[in-house]
């Protein structure tokens, strides 16, 4: 088994760009800066900020973002000094001209380059273009649930390949077991040369608890947003993930009491409604949808008068992935066409 | 006729050359002696050749068109040298070095041109709706295309030039379409069976659309694209659904080289074989 003792754990927070599914992407220029600053103060490594789904998805299919990439970025640019910036590119919604090379001029430090975890290749051609620019890159495996261990590990080898200095599982439906976590990130740590990290989702309860089994299976780096803020179910807390660091005598750059005020801070702010679990993120979690989907699935369910679980059962069995919102619509349509048949009014 | 690269559009478009009473094959084109393009071709009796666009500029004289379908950076340098032997070029790369052509929107205006551009799957199948979208709607100022296709069919050359599938998506959509704002997103699904190609067009619900126009000439775009390609459907006819107006169409493929989900072979390799037909027809 190797190690990893000499990489220190790193916390990437992004309540500032996962958190922007929770509210549909309506973080304002004010929320962005008090949070970034708390940030910094709280020793974050690296604050995400963007849409949801990163630069250049502000879009009808995932929803229209209140700020543009470039105003997010420059706001929380001007907090930040010893917390990097970063940002979230996934290839199919960001273009390199169009979106990363402007958002490399507001002054960001660090990309996050996503795939579908099976999907590394479409990577290929922006990981070797920002490596060539010297930019810290690295590869983002998205519902990496779906894939099996010896997969990920040919995934995320490409990855490595193209340059990324790391990789991460993302738990983008909150799929995960402790087990399986315990399994795919050690596998990965075993496999690769660049770190391994992990980004955990809540909706069957496991985030905290699988960020923690990542950290033993050798993962340098996990993900936290503050209060868990997220999409459906949310994401692994950063006030938890924080105080089990403590207990367990982790060494990072977090300050306890300042990562707790952070998370205080967004709840007094931004956080407009905590995640918490319901039926229809367990739902989500069972079917292992995309997290997303659970804002954009309960307005179907309520336009179309169909029950939202029902609807999630379906895009589980079509094996949807992040991004194919449209195909909500599609779904609640036939199940309400279905039902109809059903109506003995 | 030739063609000029052997992955998956190549071996698809092929199928559908032979399948058509107007066109030959006389040359399969590829840069390696050994693939499954190579084989398929070898199988089927056609001419084949690992010498890539040098072998076809030796056998211009006799070739009347030749479609490529290799990567937007090798079409460039192909079509540099065909231009220069004055043989025309049907172009299924995202390279966009011609006039862009959507069999259903403008075919006629596209039989002379030297080298037509048959944009992407996505812009073949999409744009004619966005311009239903466009022709309903007053001063429309934004429009979106999303595609989903499945994994297994979409090849390497397009994963490697994922940013021009998008740019020459959305050129097309404003050459064809009058619009201000124009965005495309492309996803890949790995679901096994795949996915059949799917494609949702959506404009905001605050555009000023005249729904019953929309509805009849999204009906007749249908059933014009069915013409040419069989499989083309709308799955969801023009609805608001409170915060946008979509349509989502499916394209399912004929089965002739990836199996039937795979329409975004189908969409722009029947496209191509439109024009060479109208091309064919159009000197008899």
């Amino acid at each position: 088994m190797r190690t990893h003792s000499e990489r220190q754990l790193k916390i990437c927070d992004t309540t500032l760009r996962d958190g922007n599914h929770a509210v549909s992407h309506q973080l304002g220029r004010t929320d962005i800066v008090a949070y970034a600053r708390a940030a910094e103060l709280a020793g974050a490594d690296l604050l995400e900020v963007g849409h949801g789904n990163g630069l250049g998805a502000s879009s009808l299919q995932v929803g229209r973002a209140a700020l543009s990439d470039a105003e997010m970025l420059t706001a929380a640019r001007a907090q930040l000094k010893e917390t990097r910036l970063g940002v979230l590119s996934i290839p199919g919604f960001a273009t390199v001209e169009r979106d990363l090379k402007p958002a490399l001029d507001c002054g960001v430090d660090e990309v996050r380059v996503g795939a579908h975890c099976s999907e590394a290749d479409v990577t290929r051609q922006q990981i070797t273009m920002l490596r060539a620019m010297d930019v810290t890159v690295k590869g983002l495996l998205l519902m990496s649930h779906m894939a099996s261990t010896k997969k990920l590990i040919e995934q995320a080898r490409l990855m490595e390949g193209y340059g990324a200095n790391a990789v991460i599982l993302m738990d983008s439906a909150g799929a995960y077991t402790p087990a399986a976590v315990d399994e795919k990130v050690g596998a990965l740590v075993e496999a690769l040369d660049i770190e391994v990290g992990f980004h955990g989702h809540n909706n069957l309860g496991h985030s905290v608890m699988n960020s923690m089994a990542a950290i033993k299976a050798g993962a340098t780096i996990v993900d936290v947003t503050a209060r868990g803020f997220g999409a459906g179910a949310g994401n692994a807390p950063l006030e938890l993930v924080a105080a089990n660091l403590h207990l367990e005598q982790i060494e990072t750059r977090l300050q306890l009491f300042a990562a707790l005020d952070a998370a205080d801070l967004a709840e007094s702010t931004f956080v407009k409604r905590i995640p918490t679990n319901d039926s229809v993120t367990i739902a989500s979690g069972i079917a292992g949808v995309f997290s997303g989907f659970a804002a954009p699935t309960r307005r179907a369910a309520e336009r179309f008068q169909v029950d939202p679980r029902e609807i999630l059962m379906e895009l589980g069995r079509r094996s949807v992935v992040a991004g194919q919102e449209d195909a909500i619509i599609e779904v609640a349509m036939g199940l309400a066409e279905k039902n109809s048949l059903y109506d003995i009014v | 006729m030739a063609i000029i690269g052997t992955g998956n559009i190549g071996c698809d478009l092929l199928l559908k050359v032979m399948a058509s009473p107007h066109l030959r094959c006389d040359s399969f084109a590829g840069r390696r002696t050994s693939s499954p393009g190579i084989e398929l071709a070898d199988s089927r009796g056609i001419p084949t050749t690992a010498g890539g666009i040098d072998a076809l500029a030796e056998m211009a004289d006799r070739i009347d068109v030749v479609f490529d379908a290799t990567s937007a950076k090798d079409a460039e340098h192909n079509w540099k040298i065909l231009e220069g032997l004055g043989v025309p070029v049907i172009d299924l790369t995202p390279a966009h070095l011609g006039r862009f052509c959507v069999p259903a929107l403008n075919l006629e205006e596209c039989l002379a041109e030297p080298n037509v551009s048959m944009v992407t799957c996505g812009g073949q199948a999409a744009v004619p709706i966005a311009r239903c979208f466009s022709d309903a709607a007053e001063d429309l100022g934004y429009l979106e295309i999303a595609t989903a296709s499945s994994s297994a069919s979409v090849g390497p050359a397009t994963r490697a030039n994922i940013d021009e599938y998008a740019f020459t998506t959305q050129k097309a959509t404003h050459e064809f379409c009058r619009v201000d704002t124009a965005k495309t997103i492309l996803i890949i699904n790995p679901a096994e069976p795949g996915i059949v190609m799917r494609n949702t067009i959506a404009v905001p619900d605050s555009e000023n659309i005249d729904m019953e126009a929309l509805r009849v000439s999204v009906d007749n775009m249908e059933k014009r694209i069915n013409s040419y390609v069989p499989g083309y459907r709308v799955v969801v006819p023009p609805v608001a659904t409170g915060d946008r107006i979509m349509v989502t169409i499916e394209v399912e493929g004929l089965g002739d080289w990836l199996p039937r989900y795979a329409g975004n072979l189908d969409v722009i390799t029947c496209a191509a074989v439109a024009v060479a037909e109208g091309r064919a027809e159009a000197r008899r």
